[in-house]
């Protein structure tokens, strides 16, 4: 029993942390390179147990994040709820991809990710983004396995579902 | 949970169901972020989340006080030593202007007494930090460590050691956020200290720089001059540094000069900001000039006029004279 009540601890703390990083500033120079956090750790959630990470999480964990960010809210959630639907829905075959096709889906996820967040920014009247806004898909997508590999042996470890 | 899962191929998991939410998750986040655009519900409910919100804040900022207090530990003995001699340097500097100016200012005030205005060159002002917090794709807004609680109010200048950062755009408890000056929303009204010419400065969208887009074509403008709040408006003191202008070129419509600058604040490095407190001057436009013209009593109704006429005689001819300068003094002799 105490098992389950870690392993969701365990669940509660990484989204936690997600959220802490994406509010954590780098130095300007790396500022455009930092991944989007919530979705990585999402999709990972996603994939590996079947039923913790439902629509109704995804936009919960949204709403926190638009509470914290105060851009406007809604906007994580929407994108974080359309994130985990496809996630979920290919969830069966993305598992059993070989790492580098997992990678390459976790960059078209991503990138989806942007366009979203390109259009609400857009239609709310704000200008484009300059090219390096288009970086942080990509460093998310090269951070993907580690993570993944991470997170896996430190459940194993924790031997928790 | 598990169980109803299990009943559901496993390959096409998602079902006619998982979109049918999906729709609805999706209008719901529409129908917020729409109703927060219109209403700003969000910084209301950020105010009562405060909570919540703002240990995460100080939690987030964590690591960027952490890397400052590692940078000043495992700092070199001897950069410290030079660096601080060289602040001791300044401070002797500024003390001996400050000295100096300290006279001027007395002067400025008996000069400005005989004159009967009340600007004052005191400064009421708070000291405070900035919380390192990444606040979204836009880095055009810092958060502080003083809020509502220190009475920080919305709309309060923020400056620096250097010149003039932004104001306060939201207030919590005890954290308040800056717009900065680079912020495509915010204007500042300035004047170029060299020429006196009275523009307005807006954040530009490219990052860190202020956007001068209207001066008059024929104005003086070079590159270098150097920017002051104007005052006009009512909401930044006058004669605050605000930028300097970094190029001038003819606008796309060729209707006026469009000029660039570069904040005078250090806008990415200020990690001490000060905020002003209400100032000496009067707030806002000038109250309303009362209405010129013949006094209210002329004014009455036709009808009802007469009959006063009639049996007050005597008070208005009393007030007839009244009018009569005002015209004098509008029309030219």
């Amino acid at each position: 029993m105490s098992r389950l009540r870690l392993s969701r601890w365990w669940f509660v703390g990484t989204l936690v942390f997600a959220l802490l990083s994406m509010l954590v500033p780098l130095p300007g120079v790396l500022e455009p390179f930092k991944p989007y956090w919530p979705g990585l750790i999402l999709i990972y959630w996603c994939m590996e147990s079947e039923d913790r990470v439902t629509l109704g999480a995804a936009f919960t964990l949204g709403l926190c994040a638009d509470l914290f960010d105060g851009v406007v809210i809604g906007e994580q959630a929407m994108r974080l709820c359309a994130l985990v639907f496809i996630v979920l829905r290919f969830r069966s075959r993305l598992r059993f991809f070989p790492m580098w096709q997992q990678t390459l889906a976790v960059l078209a996820l991503l990138l989806n990710d942007r366009i979203l967040l390109l259009i609400v920014r857009v239609l709310s009247g704000a200008s484009l983004p300059p090219a390096d806004w288009w970086i942080s898909p990509f460093v998310g997508a090269a951070l993907w396995p580690f993570l993944f590999l991470l997170m896996d042996d430190i459940r194993a470890r924790m031997r928790i579902q | 949970m598990a169980r109803a899962r299990d009943e559901s191929s496993p390959l096409f998991a998602g079902n006619a169901a998982g979109t049918l939410r999906l729709i609805f998750y999706l209008a719901l986040s529409m129908v917020l972020m729409v109703l927060d655009h219109r209403n700003d519900w969000l910084w209301r409910m950020r105010s009562t989340a405060s909570l919540v919100v703002e240990p995460v804040y100080r939690l987030a900022g964590m690591p960027t006080v952490a890397i400052r207090t590692a940078g000043v530990a495992f700092a070199d003995r001897q950069r410290l030593t030079e660096q601080n001699q060289r602040l001791r340097e300044d401070l002797l500097l500024a003390n001996a202007k400050l000295n100096r100016m300290g006279a001027v200012a007395v002067q400025n005030q008996r000069l400005k007494e005989l004159l009967d205005t009340q600007h004052s060159l005191e400064l009421n002002v708070q000291l405070a930090r900035v919380i390192g917090v990444d606040l979204g794709a836009d880095r055009y807004q810092l958060t502080l460590n003083l809020g509502a609680r220190d009475g920080v109010k919305p709309g309060q200048p923020v400056i620096d050691a250097h010149g003039v950062m932004g104001q306060i755009k939201e207030v919590l408890p005890t954290t308040s956020v800056v717009m900065l000056v680079t912020d495509p929303a915010h204007a500042i009204p300035v004047v170029i200290e060299r020429s006196g010419l009275r523009t307005v400065a807006y954040g530009s969208r490219d990052s860190g720089q202020l956007s001068l887009p209207n001066i008059p074509l024929a104005a003086d403008v070079r590159v270098g001059d150097h920017l002051l709040t104007s005052g006009l408006g009512g909401r930044f003191p006058p004669g605050f540094p605000v930028g300097d202008v970094a190029s001038v070129a003819p606008a796309s419509t060729g209707m006026f000069q469009a000029a660039q600058a570069t904040p005078a604040a250090d806008i990415d490095r200020s990690e001490d900001v000060l905020l002003l407190h209400d100032q000496a001057e009067p707030d806002g436009p000038p109250s309303p000039v009362t209405p010129m013209g013949p006094p209210a009593a002329l004014a009455t109704p036709p009808d009802v006029a007469p009959a006063r006429a009639s049996s007050v005689a005597g008070a208005f001819v009393k007030k007839l004279p009244v009018p009569a300068p005002a015209q004098s003094s509008g029309t030219p002799p």
